[in-house]
C-alpha cells in the first residue's frame, strides 16, 4: 500500500473505522467489537447505544487515549483524519461529563492556557488565544475568575473553552450535560449548539435527552452492546425506522415517552416522618445549605424534591432520612413509623433501627456498596437489622429476582454496569422492608429501560404504602412519579421553597 | 519563590544557632512581617498550632530531662533543673518554633498556582510532577465531600459502631478503602482529561506565567539575611551566641 500523495490528507473522511473493537483489560467481554463506521468532514454525528454499549469507549479510542497495554486488546483500524487516532490526537478535542475532573487550574484563564501550554503556543501568543476563545463561548465573568466559584453548567462551558482553544478538527463529546442541573444543561446544549452551527468543525456527541440538539445533528448512530452498528441515518430516518428497536434496546428516543404508572387503589396515609421548620448549615460554612423546611413523608404518597444545584435537595433527603442532624428545627418520626413512641428525633436512632425504618439510596451507587459480592450486598441490611440468616437468604433471592439481577448474584458490585448498579442500590435499601424510602439523583444517568423500571417500581411500592420521597433534576420524573412536589430556592438566599405541607 | 528563598534563609540562620537569644530576635522579626502578607493572625495559627504546640513541648521536654544537670539549680515543683538545661531547651523551642512560621508563613501566602509555576520555571522540576500535584489539590475539597457521604452511606446500610473501638477501626478502615478507590478513579478521569489536551504530548511546554526575579524579590531575601546577620551580631555583641557545632 503506497502512502496518499500529503495534498490528499486534508481530504481523508474525518474518522474511519474498520472492523474496530476494544477489550478492557481483564474482562473476557470486548466492550466493542465490529465496528465500521466512515464519518466525513463537517459531519455533526450523535452517537446513541444503551447504557454499556461503548459509547464511550468508543469516543476515548477516536480521541487516542487507549492504551492497549496491560491485558487490554484491540482489533482492526482506527483512523482519524487519515492517521491512527493516537497520532491524530493534536487535533482531537473531548469533552466528559463531569467538569469537577476536567478543570485543572484555579483560576479560569489559566485553565484555557494549559491546553496552549502544553502544545508548545509560545508565552505571548497563548493569552490572545485564552481571550478569544472565552468570548466565543460566551464566558460571563473575567479570565481571573477561580474556577471552583463557578456553577457546574459554567465549569462545563469552561471545559469546552479549554478544548476548543485547540482548534480541534475531530469534536468529541461523552454525555456533556449528564452531571449538571436543568439550567446548566441548557446552558451547555446552547454554546455547543452555537459551536456546531459556528465551525465546520467534525463532532461526534453522545447524549441522552437530545430534542434540542437535534436540529443540529446531521447523523445518528446507533450501536449494540459488544456488538457493532445498529442503525445509521440521518435523524428523522433512523427514529422512523428503528424507534421500536431502539426503544427496546433501552435508547432514549425523541418524542418516545414513557407511559406513566397506572393509577391504583392505595391504602390510607399516615405520617412516617415529619420534619420541623428543618435547617442544616455545614461545619466550617457560613451560609445555611438548608433553612426552615416543613415537609411530612406519608405513607402511600411520593414526595419529589426539586430546585437547582445547591439549593440543598441531597441535604434535605439526608435528614429526612435520619442521616444527618438538624442544626435547626428538627426531623421526628411519626406515630405509624415508630409505634408506641413517635416524635423521637429519628437522627438518634442507632443504624440498625434506622435502617429497618427508611431506605436510602445514594446518588453514587458505588458509595453505599460493602461487601464482595451481589448476593452479600443483599442479605447484609437484613442480618444488620436482626433478620434470622435463611430469612435474609430468601429477601435477598427475591430481591435479585425482582430486580433483575440474578445472573449476578456471585459478581463484585463494583463490576456492574452503571443500570445495574443502580438497581442492586435500590434492592439494598428495599431489603430490610422499610416503611419509608429516601432517594437523591435516582435516575442520574441511567438509560431508558432502568428510568422506566425504576419509574414502575417505586409506583408500586408506593401503592402498597411505602412513603417514597426522591430529590432529583429529573422534571419528567418528578412529574411522572410524585404526587405532591417541594421546590427548593436558588443557593445563598435566605429562604428556602414554600411549604408544601398536606 | 523569593518567599521561599527567604524562608530557608531564616530557617538555616536558626538551625545553625542553638542559643535563646538569636532565635529569639529573627522571631520578632518574622512576626513582625506577618501584617505585610495579608495573612491574618487566625489563618497562621489555624496551621501553624499543632507545630507551636510541638516546639513548647520539645523546648520544655529537653531542658526538664536533660541527663546531666548543668549551670546553677532551678527548683521547679519537684523537679529541679540546671539554668543551662533551661537555657538549651528555650534555645530549641524558639528554633523550631522560628523554622515553624517562617515556613507556615512563607507557604500560605503563596498561591499553589505559583508554587507549581516557580517549581517548573525555576527549580526545573518536572511538569507531570508540579502541575499534577496542582490538579490533584483541587480534588481535596470534593474528597472530602465523599468521605461524609460515605459515613451517612454506612449509617443509611445499618452499620456503625455501636460504641465498640474495634468496630469502629473496622469500619473507618472500610470507609478509608472506599475513600481510596473513588480518589482513585477521579484521579484517573482527571488525568486522562489533563493527556487528552496534551499534557503528555511530548511538545516541549512552553509557559503561560513566564516568572522572573524581580528587584522585590532579591530585596526580600536580602532583608531575611540582614535581619538573620543583624540577630546574629546582636547576640555575639551580648556574648550569647553559640554555633551548632560548638
Amino acid at each position: 500500500m503506497s502512502a496518499p500523495p500529503r495534498s490528499e490528507l486534508p481530504r481523508a473522511p474525518a474518522v474511519e473505522a474498520r472492523g474496530w473493537g476494544w477489550r478492557h483489560a481483564g474482562r473476557r467481554a470486548w466492550a466493542l467489537r465490529g465496528i465500521d463506521l466512515q464519518v466525513e468532514a463537517g459531519e455533526h454525528l450523535l452517537l446513541l447505544g444503551p447504557s454499556g454499549a461503548g459509547k464511550s469507549t468508543l469516543l476515548l479510542g477516536l480521541a487516542g487515549l487507549l492504551e492497549p497495554t496491560g491485558g487490554a486488546a484491540t482489533e482492526g483500524e482506527l483512523l482519524v483524519n487519515g492517521l491512527p487516532a493516537r497520532a491524530a490526537r493534536a487535533r482531537t478535542g473531548i469533552v466528559f461529563q463531569d467538569p469537577a475532573t476536567q478543570l485543572v487550574m484555579p483560576t479560569a484563564g489559566d485553565d484555557v492556557a494549559f491546553g496552549l501550554e502544553n502544545r508548545g503556543v509560545p508565552s505571548d501568543a497563548i493569552w490572545a488565544r485564552v481571550h478569544a476563545t472565552l468570548d466565543a463561548v460566551g464566558f460571563p465573568y473575567s479570565a481571573s475568575r477561580r474556577t471552583d466559584a463557578l456553577s457546574g453548567g459554567e465549569q462545563q462551558r469552561l471545559a469546552i473553552a479549554g478544548v476548543l482553544a485547540l482548534a480541534p478538527r475531530l469534536l468529541l463529546m461523552d454525555e456533556p450535560t449528564a452531571n449538571l442541573d436543568p439550567d446548566g444543561a441548557d446552558l451547555v446544549r446552547t454554546i455547543l449548539a452555537d459551536v456546531l452551527t459556528r465551525t465546520d468543525t467534525t463532532a461526534i456527541v453522545v447524549e441522552h435527552h437530545v430534542e434540542e440538539l437535534l436540529p443540529l445533528i446531521t447523523r445518528v448512530v446507533a450501536v449494540e452492546p459488544g456488538g457493532g452498528i445498529l442503525a445509521d441515518g440521518p435523524p428523522l430516518e433512523v427514529f422512523a425506522a428503528h424507534g421500536d428497536a431502539l426503544v427496546e434496546a433501552g435508547v432514549w428516543v425523541p418524542g418516545r415517552r414513557v407511559p406513566p404508572p397506572p393509577s391504583r387503589a392505595r391504602p390510607p396515609a399516615e405520617t412516617l416522618v415529619l420534619a420541623e421548620q428543618v435547617g442544616f448549615t455545614y461545619p466550617g460554612s457560613t451560609s445555611p445549605a438548608l433553612s426552615r423546611v416543613d415537609l411530612q413523608l406519608r405513607s402511600s404518597e411520593a414526595v419529589g424534591i426539586v430546585g437547582p444545584n445547591g439549593s440543598g435537595k441531597s441535604t434535605l433527603a439526608w435528614l429526612l432520612a435520619g442521616l444527618v442532624r438538624p442544626t435547626l428545627g428538627d426531623v421526628v418520626a411519626g406515630e405509624a413509623l415508630d409505634p408506641g413512641h413517635g416524635h423521637d428525633p429519628i437522627w438518634r436512632w442507632p443504624a440498625r433501627t434506622l435502617a429497618r425504618r427508611i431506605g436510602v439510596v445514594f446518588q453514587e451507587p458505588g458509595n453505599q456498596f460493602l461487601a464482595s459480592t451481589v448476593a452479600e450486598e443483599l442479605a447484609l441490611g437484613p442480618r444488620r437489622v436482626g433478620v434470622p440468616e435463611a430469612e435474609a437468604r430468601r429477601r435477598a433471592g427475591e430481591l435479585l429476582e425482582r430486580l433483575r439481577l440474578t445472573h449476578l448474584a456471585e459478581a463484585n458490585p463494583f463490576t456492574l454496569s452503571g443500570g445495574e448498579q443502580r438497581r442492586l442500590s435500590v434492592a439494598t435499601a428495599l431489603a430490610t422492608a422499610p416503611a419509608a424510602v429516601v432517594l437523591d439523583e435516582p435516575t442520574f444517568g441511567q438509560d431508558r429501560s432502568t428510568w422506566a423500571e425504576l419509574l414502575a417500581l417505586l409506583a408500586a411500592l408506593r401503592d402498597s404504602g411505602r412513603a417514597i420521597c426522591f430529590a432529583t433534576h429529573d422534571r419528567e420524573f418528578a412529574t411522572a412519579l410524585a404526587d405532591r412536589t417541594l421546590r427548593l430556592g436558588a443557593p445563598r438566599r435566605d429562604q428556602a421553597g414554600g411549604g408544601a405541607g398536606p | 519563590m523569593a518567599k521561599l528563598g527567604a524562608a530557608g534563609v531564616v530557617m538555616l540562620a536558626l538551625f545553625a544557632a542553638v542559643d535563646p537569644l538569636t532565635p529569639a530576635l529573627v522571631l520578632v522579626a518574622v512576626v513582625g512581617v506577618v501584617p505585610a502578607t495579608g495573612l491574618r493572625a487566625s489563618q497562621i495559627l489555624a496551621r501553624a498550632w499543632p507545630l507551636i504546640l510541638a516546639a513548647f513541648a520539645i523546648g520544655a521536654l529537653n531542658a526538664l530531662l536533660a541527663p546531666a544537670p548543668n549551670g546553677s539549680p532551678v527548683p521547679l515543683g519537684p523537679l529541679t533543673v540546671g539554668t543551662g538545661n533551661l537555657r538549651d531547651g528555650a534555645g530549641l523551642g524558639l528554633r523550631i518554633l522560628g523554622i515553624a512560621l517562617a515556613g507556615v508563613i512563607s507557604f500560605a501566602s503563596i498561591e499553589p498556582l505559583q508554587l507549581a509555576d516557580a517549581l517548573v520555571q525555576e527549580l526545573h522540576a518536572p511538569p507531570r510532577f508540579a502541575i499534577g500535584a496542582l490538579a490533584a489539590v483541587r480534588l481535596l475539597p470534593i474528597l472530602a465531600d465523599e468521605w461524609w457521604i460515605l459515613g451517612l452511606a454506612r449509617r443509611a446500610r445499618g452499620v456503625d459502631s455501636g460504641g465498640s473501638p474495634i468496630a469502629w477501626v473496622r469500619l473507618t478502615a472500610g470507609r478509608l478503602f472506599a475513600l481510596l478507590v473513588g480518589g482513585i478513579r477521579r484521579a484517573t478521569r482527571l488525568s486522562l482529561a489533563m493527556d487528552a489536551r496534551g499534557f503528555d504530548a511530548g511538545v516541549p511546554r512552553t509557559v503561560a506565567r513566564p516568572m522572573r526575579m524581580e528587584r522585590r524579590d532579591w530585596l526580600l531575601i536580602a532583608g531575611a539575611a540582614a535581619v538573620c546577620v543583624l540577630a546574629t551580631g546582636l547576640s555575639l555583641a551580648a556574648g550569647s551566641y553559640r554555633f551548632i557545632l560548638g
